[in-house]
C-alpha cells in the first residue's frame, strides 16, 4: 500500500456522532432522514404470517390463470399469448439457472446456450431420431446429459480464470451448435422433426376471458383443455414450465442458505482467501457448473419438447448474450431480479412486435442507459441495495457535518 | 490438549514443535526470497517473525499455508510434512490465516464471512442442503454457535449483520482474525495485524493476542511494530534477505549485533520513532 491506511476510530464515525445511530431504523423501516425505500417489502413482510401467505398464494394463482385472463395491457396483439408466456418461461428457468454459475459463483458463462442446446438435443435424439423413448424418461435423461456436459466443460476449463473462461465458453456453445450442424446422426442442417410432447391426460376445460373495454365477459367458444399439450393451445407448456420454476426457485433458496451457497459467493468475492478458509474453491465452482447445466438443460429440454422440430438455428451465440443480458439487467445474484430480467429481455420484444425492426437498437439502447443509470441490475441483491442504504446514510451524515 | 499452558503463564519454548519449516529454500527467477530457512513454533507460544521490508515474511507464511511450494526443504506440521497438499487441505489441518491487505468477502455479513471459516470443517453437499438433512441442519447449528461465540470473543457481535466492507478498519482486521479462528485451527498465522493501528489500538491487539493464546492456539506473528513483537511474543526469529540471521527471546534479540547491524545499526528500541517518521 502505497499511501497511508488512517484508521476509523471505533465507537464513532467521521462527524463524531456515535456510530450506533448509523443503520438505526424505527418499526416502519425508516430512519431519522425519512429514508423509506423498503417500506413497501418491509410492509409485506410485516404481516402476519397467514395473510402472507394467502397473498402469496393468490399471486400464484394468477400466475397460472395469465393465459386464460387475457388482459389486454399484457396479452400480445401479434402472437399466441399462451406461446409468449412459455418463452418467458423458459427464459426465467435459463436466467435462474446462469444466475447460480454468473450471479452466485461469479462465473462468466457466454456459452450458456450450449447446455440449453444439449437438453433440447436429448430430447429430440433420444425420442425421435435414434430412439423413442419416453417423454417421462427423455427429461430426466437429459438432464443428467447435459450435467454431465457441465462437468466436463468445467473440469478442464475452471481452472483459468475471468476472461479466458469467458471465451472458452463462448467456444463450447459454437462448438456445440456446429456439431448438431455437421453431425447427420444429430439431424445436421434440417434438424429433428417430431420431438415427443409431454404425454395429456384430459380433465376439463378451462374457458378464456374476453375483453371489452374494462369489462370482461367468459368467452366459452374459446376453451383450454386440461392437460392437453397439443399444437395449437400453449397454455399446458406454460404451466409445465411455471411448476418447474416454482420448484427451482426452491431448490435455489435451499443451496443459497447453506454452506454451498456460501461457497460460492465466497469464491466470488475473493477465491484465494475462501481457499485459504477452506473453501475447496474448484469443486465448488465445477459444482455451481453443475447445477447451471442442470437447469439450463431442463429448459432446453421443456423448449424442445414444445416446440416439436429442432435445428441448429435456434441455438445461436446470441441466445446466449440474451441469457448473460437478462441475468446482469435484472441484477446478478438475486433470484427475484433475474426473473425480472428474463421477463424484460423476452417478453417486451414479443408485446412490441410491430417494432421488430428495432428491436435491436431499442434493446442496445435499454441496456447502455441500464449500465448508465442502474449498473447492479434492476433488483440488485438485498445485499448491494442495504449497503447503498448505508452509504446514502453516511453521506447524509456527512453532509449534515458539514453545515456544522 | 494437556500440553496447552495455562492462562497468564506464558510458555518459554518447551513444548513440543507444532510446527517446523526445515532448511526451506524458494527461488523466483534469480531472486531467493528464502534462504535455507529453519525454525519452529512451539505448541503454545507467540512466535513472532520479524525482519526489514522484503526479508522474506509473507513468503514464508505462504509457504507455510501452501500457497507457495518451497524449492528445497520441507514445512512440518504436527509432525506430518504439509507436501504439496490443496491450500484448504492446510486450513483443516489446522493452520489458519489473516491476511496483510484485508482480504475479506466484502458483500457478505460479518457473521457470514465467519460462518464460511467454520464451514471449512463442514461435509454439507448439494443433496443435504436441498433436502435440509439432519447434517445440513446440527452443521448449520454448530457454524453459527462457533461463528457468534468467536465474534464475542472479538468484539463484533454486534456487527454481525454488517456487510463487511461496511465495518471500520480496526473491525474488519478483527473479523480477519476471527474469521480465521473460526477454522478452529491449532495456529493462527498473523501478517501485520497492527498495521496501521494507533498506538491505543496497538495496545488493545496485543491484549487479544495474549487472550487467543490463552485460549490454547499457537500463534505466529508478522509484524513491522517492533515494541508490539517485542512486547507480546515469547520468542523472536529474525529474517534478513530471506536467511534467518537471528533467533531467541525478546532480551535475547534486542541485543544481538546481527538484528541491530539488519535494522541499520539502530537500537531495536527506537525503531518505532524510526518507523513513524516514514
Amino acid at each position: 500500500m502505497s499511501e497511508p491506511h488512517i484508521p476509523l476510530r471505533e465507537g464513532s464515525t467521521a462527524g463524531g456522532v456515535p456510530a450506533s445511530t448509523v443503520g438505526q431504523t424505527d418499526d416502519m423501516g425508516r430512519n431519522r432522514f425519512g429514508w423509506d425505500r423498503l417500506a413497501l417489502s418491509r410492509r409485506v413482510t410485516a404481516l402476519p404470517r397467514p395473510a402472507k401467505w394467502a397473498l402469496i398464494g393468490l399471486f400464484v394463482v394468477l400466475l397460472y390463470l395469465l393465459p386464460l385472463l387475457e388482459i389486454p395491457i399484457l396479452s400480445t396483439p401479434d402472437t399466441d399469448f399462451g406461446a409468449v408466456l412459455f418463452t418467458v418461461a423458459s427464459y426465467v428457468l435459463v436466467a435462474l439457472g446462469l444466475n447460480v454459475v454468473l450471479g452466485y459463483a461469479g462465473l462468466l458463462d457466454l456459452g450458456y446456450v450450449g447446455f440449453y442446446a444439449v437438453g433440447a438435443y436429448t430430447v429430440a435424439v433420444l425420442g425421435s431420431l435414434q430412439a423413442q423413448l419416453s417423454w417421462w424418461l427423455l427429461i430426466p435423461l437429459a438432464v443428467v446429459i447435459t450435467t454431465i456436459s457441465g462437468i466436463l466443460l468445467g473440469a478442464p476449463t475452471l481452472r483459468v480464470r475471468g476472461d479466458y473462461l469467458a471465451i472458452v465458453t463462448l467456444g463450447f456453445g459454437e462448438i456445440i451448435r456446429l456439431t448438431a450442424l455437421n453431425t447427420e446422426w444429430l439431424g445436421a442442417a434440417k434438424g429433428i422433426t417430431g420431438v415427443p410432447r409431454p404425454p395429456s391426460v384430459e380433465l376439463f376445460e378451462l374457458p378464456h376471458l374476453q375483453w371489452e373495454g374494462a369489462t370482461a365477459v367468459i368467452d366459452l367458444d374459446d376453451k383450454t383443455k386440461f392437460l392437453v399439450f397439443g399444437v395449437a393451445d400453449q397454455a399446458p407448456y406454460y404451466w409445465l414450465a411455471l411448476t418447474v420454476i416454482f420448484i427451482v426457485l426452491g431448490a435455489d433458496r435451499m443451496l443459497r442458505l447453506s454452506r454451498v451457497g456460501r461457497a460460492w459467493e465466497a469464491t466470488r468475492e475473493d477465491e484465494d482467501a475462501a481457499e485459504l478458509m477452506g473453501v475447496p474453491t474448484f469443486k465448488f465452482k465445477l459444482l455451481a457448473f453443475a447445477c447451471g447445466a442442470f437447469i439450463g438443460g431442463l429448459s432446453g429440454a421443456l423448449f424442445a419438447s414444445r416446440q416439436g422440430f429442432i435445428n441448429p438455428e435456434s441455438f445461436q451465440l446470441l441466445l446466449s448474450i440474451l441469457f448473460v443480458a437478462a441475468v446482469v439487467v435484472g441484477g446478478a445474484g438475486n433470484r427475484w431480479g433475474v426473473i425480472m430480467g428474463a421477463i424484460v429481455v423476452a417478453y417486451l420484444p414479443e408485446r412490441f412486435r410491430g417494432f421488430e425492426e428495432w428491436r435491436l437498437l431499442v434493446f442496445g439502447m435499454a441496456l447502455l442507459i441500464l449500465a448508465n443509470f442502474r449498473p447492479q441490475g434492476l433488483i440488485p441483491p438485498r445485499r448491494t441495495r442495504r449497503a447503498q442504504a448505508v452509504d446514502e446514510q453516511l453521506d447524509a451524515l456527512e453532509e449534515g457535518t458539514d453545515r456544522v | 490438549m494437556s500440553e496447552i499452558p495455562v492462562a497468564g503463564q506464558p510458555a518459554t519454548g518447551e513444548g513440543a514443535a507444532l510446527l517446523s519449516v526445515d532448511d526451506v529454500s524458494i527461488q523466483f527467477g534469480g531472486l531467493k526470497a528464502l534462504d535455507h530457512v529453519s525454525f519452529d513454533v512451539r505448541e503454545g507460544e507467540i512466535l513472532g517473525l520479524i525482519g526489514p521490508n522484503g526479508a522474506g515474511k509473507t513468503t514464508c507464511f505462504n509457504v507455510m499455508t501452501g500457497v507457495y511450494q518451497p524449492t528445497s526443504g520441507e514445512v512440518r506440521f504436527a509432525g506430518s510434512p504439509l507436501g504439496r497438499r490443496k491450500r484448504f487441505a492446510i486450513t483443516r489441518l489446522g493452520i489458519a490465516r489473516t491476511f496483510q491487505n484485508i482480504r475479506l468477502f466484502g458483500n457478505m455479513t460479518a457473521l457470514e464471512n465467519v460462518l464460511v471459516g467454520a464451514d471449512a470443517h463442514h461435509r454439507t453437499n448439494v443433496i443435504d442442503a436441498l433436502f435440509r438433512s439432519p447434517r445440513h441442519r446440527r452443521e448449520e447449528r454448530e457454524g453459527e454457535e462457533t461463528a457468534r461465540e468467536v465474534m464475542k470473543f472479538l468484539g463484533l457481535e454486534r456487527r454481525a449483520d454488517e456487510l463487511a466492507r461496511n465495518l471500520s478498519y480496526g473491525e474488519q482486521r478483527r473479523l480477519e482474525i476471527a474469521r480465521a479462528m473460526a477454522t478452529k485451527p491449532r495456529l493462527l498465522c498473523l501478517d501485520e495485524p497492527a498495521a496501521g493501528f494507533n498506538p491505543a489500538e496497538k495496545a488493545q491487539l496485543m491484549d487479544l493476542i495474549r487472550r487467543i493464546r490463552d485460549r490454547g492456539l499457537t500463534v505466529l506473528l508478522i509484524e513491522h511494530d517492533m515494541s508490539l513483537v517485542m512486547g507480546v511474543s515469547d520468542r523472536v526469529a529474525v529474517l534478513e534477505f530471506g536467511r534467518k540471521i537471528a533467533e531467541g527471546v525478546p532480551a535475547q534479540i534486542r541485543n544481538d549485533p546481527a538484528v541491530i547491524a539488519a535494522y541499520l545499526g539502530t537500537e531495536v528500541d527506537d525503531l518505532d520513532d524510526e518507523e513513524a517518521n516514514l
